[in-house]
């Protein structure tokens, strides 16, 4: 069914996005209990959540503060885990660019991967759909997700200052992070980024101020870039050659 | 527990809050229409599954709970949650599966 009016494509946003709140509510709840684990208060892990809005490199920032990392390193790798926000930007730019300024302010506050992978899809699907209602339908697909990130860190920190420190938590965040990269592995240049960061991180942890995160980290996105454009030219060549 | 002092945190905070903002914004706000070039985008795309892992593979490898020691109980469990997620592509079956998986372990040891 086409949408016909800009709160109708709200409404599409809304619904389309349902089911990703059984992916931000637990997710936004463990921050919350490792944020107070971490020794947080309250207010603290919500203003986090409600000012970053960004689970993953919230969980990076964390686990690095933990490890008492110089500020510009954390700052450097949880921006790092931020980047494909850049790209979300850019990708999404031809179909909301004409949107009054205000509407791509607040748009950029939203930007993140449910958001921005639905409403790719959706204005992939219907190229007709006017800017004012594709506005709508990526807001709408925050209208109930966002709420539930932010509240479910507040409950997170509420219960988590109850967890006595003898559960032995400090191995949840590492497991977080290890469930988060698999569904990441879309495609052999995934994988390829995946293993040379591993495997340069290994060795590369013998350097000081926790740079090994940098170094492996721009090894693998490095690796990741180049395994892409490797498999580009494979396929090039298989196609040219039928 | 360390506690982590809120110049730090609060630092950490606003200054991610600046940056996350500044990387959505950075397209869509000031370069209007203009395409990024694809090797930018061929770099971006592969940050976030780079960093990740390069993190996680010390905390993994040394963990934390065992003062730093390898430890086979820890690996195995995060070996069940990858697994698991990377064969659901669901994040929570991955972290469901790592929370059980260490679960057990503990009470077997």
């Amino acid at each position: 069914m086409a949408i016909t009016t800009t709160k109708s494509a709200f409404w599409k946003g809304f619904r389309d996005s349902a089911p990703f709140i059984f992916m931000a509510s637990p997710f936004g709840f463990l921050f919350g209990v490792l944020a107070a684990e971490a020794g947080l208060i309250v207010p603290e892990a919500f203003a986090f959540s409600l000012a970053v809005f960004a689970g993953a490199a919230q969980f990076t920032a964390l686990q690095l503060m933990q490890e008492n990392a110089p500020l510009i390193i954390i700052l450097v790798s949880a921006l790092a885990v931020n980047l494909r926000m850049a790209m979300y930007s850019a990708s999404l730019t031809p179909y909301l660019g004409d949107a009054p300024m205000w509407q791509r302010a607040i748009a950029a506050y939203f930007m993140v991967d449910q958001s921005y992978a639905l409403s790719i899809v959706q204005f992939e699907n219907e190229p007709k759909m006017p800017v004012a209602q594709r506005m709508a339908y990526f807001f709408g697909t925050n209208g109930i997700v966002a709420p539930a990130w932010v509240i479910a860190t507040a409950l997170g920190a509420l219960v988590g200052t109850r967890i006595p420190d003898s559960w032995g938590v400090d191995f949840v965040l590492p497991l977080a992070f290890l469930a988060m990269i698999g569904p990441m592995l879309r495609t052999p240049a995934h994988i390829a980024a995946c293993f040379v960061a591993v495997a340069a991180a290994l060795p590369a942890a013998a350097l000081p101020y926790n740079l090994g995160l940098i170094v492996a980290g721009i090894a693998g996105m490095v690796a990741g870039a180049q395994a892409e454009l490797w498999l580009e030219r494979q396929k090039a060549k298989t196609e040219s050659a039928k | 527990m360390s506690h982590i002092p809120a110049p730090i945190l609060w630092t950490v905070i606003i200054g991610l809050a600046l940056g996350s903002y500044g990387l959505r914004f950075a397209f869509i706000g000031f370069m209007g229409g203009k395409p990024i070039a694809p090797w930018l985008m061929r770099h971006l795309r592969y940050t976030a599954v780079a960093i990740i892992p390069a993190l996680v593979a010390p905390l993994v490898v040394w963990p934390a709970p065992t003062g730093g020691d390898p430890s086979l109980m820890h690996f195995a469990a995060a070996a069940a949650t990858f697994a698991a997620g990377y064969l659901t592509r669901n994040v929570l079956f991955g972290l469901g599966t790592g929370g059980l998986a260490l679960l057990l372990l503990y009470l077997a040891a």
